[in-house]
């Protein structure tokens, strides 16, 4: 049990141009589940690698319980770690790999024994103790990599990308139980993926990272609902959060934004900006669609460009004089590509956000 | 229907005029297999037959009567029998000494990335471009100095020079294969670099490398210019049987020539059962 401390981190590989990870840091809270989100080639793996102990940072440290561990090799680490490709030893069988740390720990056979079948019974292993890895499937193997790791107890767990080797249903079944079992053990991890919806559904916190540098660490409902910056929303949740490039129009009564030749009102922060644009964030379940019937109060005109059924709803993609958004419906609205829609973005949900930079106006 | 019906067909169609087209490369194989085996068949026929029937002609392919009598005459010939000893001792040292050099060789070529390593693994074959011929004196006068003239340990020193490119090049190639995943894993459960190496690369690793080995022992066995050059009175078998070859009789060279295939035969079959297990399944 331990937090880990991240300071200043930076580590560019040699023939690299851009740091991969650049003057990074973060603190992970003992027992919390952190995901490290981002697209390939963000750093998420660099960052944990040098958790780890298997890439020597270029500058900063990594404290695990208050202990630097910077320039310690892995072993002396107290920590696990389950890769991506499994790594499961071929050349031993279940029992074997699963054993392989405490063995190395010199601890006794029967012990040894003990926590191997007290780790395989987590995972639902035991019937294939005696089997090598050749005999196992790829759900099965990456079984092995978690037990393995979760078998030594480490102060610190730690997963690059577990599920993406799995098919889908696959990953989707152990996700679920991923996520029953770290709360069962309740030792701090730090998880890396690119994908988003594993993020939300395992990390009590989500550290969404681009370029080498993380740009918000939060919940997931949080990073979900209050985006940080125009990438985090457009990179978690799908389909992405709507951004609309608006003209800001001050008033002394109450401030509006402009889209086209429609006005929608906005808060008084937006103007006290001083910004002529800004970006307007909205999800699309944050959109309520209808028939063009009534007045057009505080909504706006749109032209359904494309109906995406997709089973549990329906997927429009909408014109909105010359920008396009996304809104999602219940499939029993009657809608066809090319008919007029309104808009009714709930207002509590709409995220104002510089147009310059991307960033949020308003914490 | 009809359509998978009809891509069924094209497929046997396809599969067909594959099979067709493959002739001249059964026709390729055949010759080439003959181009090796054949002189082979005839030295064995030749080693196997009586002393009498072997200047005998014409030939006959298939032998008319067994007989032990030639290898026996052969091998109870002055010297055959400890240069055979020699042989073995020279190729036994030479497959220790090149693995335990060129193992570390080749793990360090395939793990670490290092200053100048692309130019060295073209620099580590540059060794072979030397002719022995060449070094052949220098060799001599050297070993003549170190006291190691005329000696097994001698030959097995050039031979292991012989060998390292071969030996490095071809266990890189092995250390390659092994996922550095599993190295790393190793370390994160508590191993130290040289623990991981012993308990998870080696093992993986080892029928590439006995394969390795298998092809340095044959490579010494062959060798016949240095074995020659740098012994007199300890000669391996190749060089024994080059120094008596002008003045033998010919019962005496079809057994050589036997004994010398033998090895070689023996470990290519043992090889090629190592070699289509390596990669294809797990080793236990």
């Amino acid at each position: 049990m331990a937090d880990i401390v991240i300071e200043r981190l930076s580590k560019t590989y040699s023939g690299g141009k851009a740091p991969a990870v650049n003057d990074l840091s973060l603190t992970i809270p003992d027992r919390q589940f952190m995901v490290l989100l981002g697209p390939s080639g963000c750093g998420k793996t660099t960052l944990l690698r040098m958790v780890a102990g298997l890439e020597y940072p270029d500058a900063g440290r990594v404290m695990i319980g208050g202990r630097d561990v910077t320039d310690l090799p892995p072993r002396k680490r107290d920590i696990a770690m389950v890769f991506q490709s499994y790594a499961v030893f071929p050349h031993m069988t279940v029992f074997d790999n699963i054993g392989f740390g405490l063995k190395m720990k010199r601890r006794p056979a029967h012990e040894i024994k003990q926590r191997v079948e007290q780790a395989a019974g987590l995972l639902q292993l035991e019937p294939y103790l005696g089997r090598y890895s050749a005999q196992l499937s790829g759900g099965q193997r990456q079984r092995v990599a978690v037990a393995r790791a979760i078998v030594m107890e480490p102060s610190v767990l730690l997963m690059d990308e577990p599920l993406s080797n799995l098919d889908a249903l696959l990953r989707l079944q152990f996700r679920a139980e991923l996520k029953k079992l770290v709360k069962e053990i309740q030792t701090t991890t730090v998880y890396v993926t690119h994908d988003q919806v594993e993020a939300l559904s395992l990390g009590d916190r989500v550290a969404v990272m681009r370029a080498g540098n993380i740009l918000q660490v939060d919940s997931p409902m949080t990073v979900y609902d209050f985006p940080a910056t125009e990438f985090v929303g457009g990179f978690i949740g799908n389909p992405p959060m709507n951004f609309l490039r608006v003209a800001v129009r001050p008033d002394a009564g109450q401030t509006r934004v402009v889209i086209g030749d429609q006005e929608l009102p906005a808060p008084a922060e937006v103007a006290a900006a001083g910004d002529d644009t800004v970006l307007l964030g909205i999800r699309a379940e944050y959109i309520q669609a209808s028939s063009p019937n009534g007045a057009a109060l505080n909504g706006l005109d749109a032209q359904a460009l494309v109906v995406e059924p997709l089973g549990s709803h329906l997927l429009i993609t909408a014109g909105v004089g010359d920008q396009q958004l996304k809104v999602v419906t219940r499939t029993d609205f009657e809608v066809q590509p090319g008919q007029r829609l309104h808009l009714q973005p709930e207002v509590d949900k709409i995220r104002w956000l510089r147009a310059s930079d991307g960033t949020l106006l308003r914490a | 229907m009809a359509a998978s019906t009809a891509t069924l067909s094209n497929s046997q169609v396809i599969a067909r005029r594959r099979r067709s087209n493959r002739w001249p490369l059964y026709v390729v194989a055949v010759v080439l297999t003959a181009f090796f085996v054949v002189p082979i068949y005839l030295i064995a026929v030749a080693a196997m037959s009586p002393p009498a029937e072997i200047s005998a002609f014409p030939k006959t392919l298939i032998p008319r009567s067994i007989s032990f009598d030639t290898l026996v005459y052969f091998l109870t010939f002055r010297g055959v029998l400890p240069s055979i000893i020699n042989s073995i001792v020279v190729a036994l040292l030479t497959l220790a000494l090149s693995t335990l050099i060129g193992t570390p060789g080749g793990y360090a070529l395939a793990r670490y990335v290092f200053r100048g390593r692309d130019p060295f693994r073209v620099l580590i074959l540059v060794s072979r471009a030397f002719p022995i011929s060449i070094l052949a004196v220098p060799l001599a006068v050297t070993f003549i100095n170190w006291n190691l003239y005329d000696t097994v340990v001698a030959v097995a020193l050039v031979h292991t020079t012989l060998a390292l490119p071969t030996t490095v090049l071809i266990t890189s190639s092995i250390f390659l294969a092994v996922p550095i995943d599993l190295e790393e894993a190793a370390w994160t459960l508590g191993c130290t670099p040289a623990g991981a190496f012993m308990r998870v690369v080696l093992p993986l690793a080892l029928p590439g490398i006995a394969a390795a080995s298998i092809f340095t022992f044959v490579l010494s066995w062959n060798e016949v210019f240095a074995a020659s050059i740098l012994t007199v009175q300890s000669h391996t078998l190749p060089a024994q049987v080059l120094a008596s070859l002008n003045e033998s009789p010919l019962p005496y060279r079809f057994a050589g020539g036997f004994v010398l295939i033998l090895p070689s035969l023996i470990f290519i079959l043992i090889i090629r059962r190592y070699l289509l297990n390596m990669w294809g399944r797990v080793v236990k």
